[in-house]
């Protein structure tokens, strides 16, 4: 595994384990101005994916384009 | 004039945005234009989602790139041509609980490259749904093959692996990280394309010969990403991306973006983009002679360039009156201005130099977005 | 090597284990926490104040889908139910009023609005989702909690409503 590919997976279990004995510290009622709808990554994904596309085929760099989350945190 | 091939990426299914609930019905109708090195490609775009009993989602999505060439390559080793690529895509997502599970296909074709792609996705929100972690893997099969060349054909097998996390740090903090690896296989490089030597027999001093490139190429990326919420209510990105892969390409992208609401109905944004990357392994602009080394390259797309970005966006939100179905519609425009600057590759448009002295190229491209999207 | 390149997605899938958020009952029932908040229509609500009904606590906010989408249920069932002694009140946990008051005039309903903009009784209820709705009987005491919304989660409620009516004062 290259190292790049390594921390990439380190951070992922970092991300998912361990975080069942913390208490959330954001409290779903405290999560108004994240659920606004300008706080989402991607209001335009149909705009967005035809940039990435865009760049992609003039640099030579792809990939992590993108993210999901964040949001109302409801149901 | 074979087109882009990392259509993989581009209608990936936005994943979940909600916790534990999937987005809201829409369609966007976007025209898309990009004008820029004596290339200009536009076409429409369209994209249709729809939820039933909150647990499923379909989605549908038509896309066209009419293509006029004649950039810098095209003009100093072929002849203008216009083509056509259109790509069809299809999605599926299940939500249970906190889980959604998505699948895409999309399909891209034009006269010379053929393209399928299929990605699955698993992404999950949890720990009080701060944390959304989605993970996903896109395998595509190319078909390659040349224009007015009947006995020329070869595949592209690409696998790409992602993982995205999202974190709400603080009541008006978002923070993002994302990870991806990406594997081809397969005829990489363009059967159009040629790589330049020098030969003094030569009436220009430098002769043309066909690029070759390796059969293999694994690229990495990751990338990090905050939001903030500020008090008026705007909200600040800033995203830094760094990828490197196995042909020695190192590349940093940085990126600033700021939206600014108007009431309810008006929405701004302006956003900037700095992109670096260095030198293929095998890249040069001028080859010291003819075969020089077993990989030769001279695509532009892998040169020391960089580019900036400089872009606006308005938007505006409304209801319609005619369309009872659709709750709500916007109208947005967006604007982008890129510069493409080389350090190693000349603009051979350039006549009566020696070799190698031409000047460094770059050129401006103009980026325009129309959308239209009603939620129904 | 391969046992170790397997490591990673095991411990991802086994992180992934999808929960589902049932209603939860809670038997030997604790006394349902205290709150006086200000009400919509003017003057306060105590909970104390509405002992002998069947009271229905419902967490929202105008910025919560599921909440919004939850209320034209609740408005049916507060109309039904609240002659035979039972009433909602819905509590708004925003930090301002200008959002709910808009989502409102688009979208009245006839049960008691109260404000709790500095979520303290958001916080003394627990509340770990949104919206999260609770059930408390005539006695003042927390019977359900019901966590999240899906349209048809109101039968549920329906259901507990009734059999907290047939029980005896």
């Amino acid at each position: 595994m290259s190292p790049l590919r390594l921390l990439g997976v380190a951070l992922v279990l970092l991300a998912a384990s361990g975080c069942s004995r913390l208490e959330p510290w954001v409290k779903p009622y405290e999560r108004e101005n994240i659920a606004d709808p300008i706080m989402a990554w991607d209001g335009n994904p149909i705009a967005s994916s035809y940039m990435q596309h865009m760049y992609e085929s003039r640099e030579g760099a792809r990939g992590a384009s993108g993210a999901s989350g964040g949001g109302c945190g409801c149901n | 004039m074979q087109l882009i091939r990392r259509i993989a990426l581009l209608f990936l299914l936005p994943l979940t945005a909600l916790a534990g609930v999937l987005p809201d019905d829409r369609a966007d109708l976007m025209y898309h234009s990009y004008d820029g090195g004596g290339v200009t490609i536009d076409g429409p775009s369209l994209l249709v989602r729809k939820k039933f009993a909150e647990k499923y989602a379909v989605s549908a999505s038509y896309y066209v790139d009419m293509v006029s060439s004649a950039s810098i390559d095209v003009i100093t080793t072929a002849s203008p041509y216009d083509e056509e690529r259109t790509q069809y895509g299809a999605g599926f997502e299940y939500l249970r609980g906190k889980v959604t599970y998505a699948a895409t296909f999309s399909n891209s074709s034009e006269n010379d490259y053929n393209a399928d792609t299929a990605s699955v996705s698993i992404s999950q929100d949890m720990f009080g749904d701060l944390t959304t972690v989605a993970l996903y893997f896109t395998r595509g099969w190319d078909d390659v093959t040349r224009r007015g060349d009947a006995t020329f054909a070869d595949t592209v097998d690409r696998r790409l692996y992602g993982v995205t996390v999202s974190q709400v740090a603080t009541k008006n903090l978002i923070l993002g990280l994302s990870f991806e690896t990406i594997t081809e296989e397969g005829f990489l490089n363009n059967p159009y394309r040629q790589v330049r030597f020098v030969d003094p027999d030569a009436a220009l001093g430098y002769a043309y010969e066909a690029e070759r490139y390796p059969r293999t190429r694994t690229g990495n990326a990751l990338a990090l990403r905050a939001r903030w919420y500020l008090p008026y209510r705007a909200a600040l990105q800033a995203d830094y991306r760094f990828y490197s892969d196995t042909w020695d390409i190192n590349a940093s992208t940085a990126e600033v973006a700021y939206t600014h609401p108007l009431d309810d109905e008006w929405t701004f944004d302006v956003h900037y983009r700095f992109y670096t990357q260095n030198t293929a392994e095998f890249y040069s602009d001028l080859f010291p002679r003819e075969d020089f080394q077993n990989f030769l390259a001279r695509d532009k797309e892998l040169a020391a360039m960089q580019s900036h970005s400089l872009g606006f966006g308005v938007a505006y939100e409304f209801k319609p009156a005619r369309f009872e179905f659709l709750g709500k519609a916007a109208i947005n425009l967006k604007y982008d201005r890129i510069r493409f600057e080389y350090d190693d590759f000349r603009d051979l448009r350039t006549a009566g130099v020696a070799p190698g002295t031409e000047p460094l190229y770059q050129f401006d491209a103009d980026v325009i977005r129309l959308l239209f999207s009603g939620w129904f | 090597m391969n046992g170790i390149r397997r490591l990673p997605v095991v411990a991802l899938l086994a992180a992934f284990v999808a929960f589902a958020w049932p209603a939860v009952a809670t038997d030997g029932s604790p006394p349902a926490p205290e709150f006086k908040l200000a009400n919509r229509a003017g003057g306060e609500v105590s909970l104390s104040g509405l002992k002998g009904q069947i009271v229905m606590i419902n967490f929202w906010a105008s910025w919560c889908g599921p909440c919004r989408q939850e209320f034209p249920a609740l408005d049916q069932i507060y109309r039904k139910y609240k002659p035979m002694g039972f009433t909602i009140v819905a509590i708004n946990v925003e930090s301002e009023k200008a959002d709910a008051e808009r989502f409102l005039g688009k979208t009245p309903v006839s049960f008691p609005i109260l404000f709790d903009p500095d979520n303290k009784v958001s916080s003394n209820y627990g509340v770990s989702a949104m919206p999260t709705t609770f059930l408390v009987d005539r006695q003042g005491k927390l019977r359900w909690q019901h966590r999240a919304y899906k349209p048809g989660d109101e039968a549920k409620y329906i259901e507990q409503i009734r059999a907290m009516l047939r029980e005896k004062s």
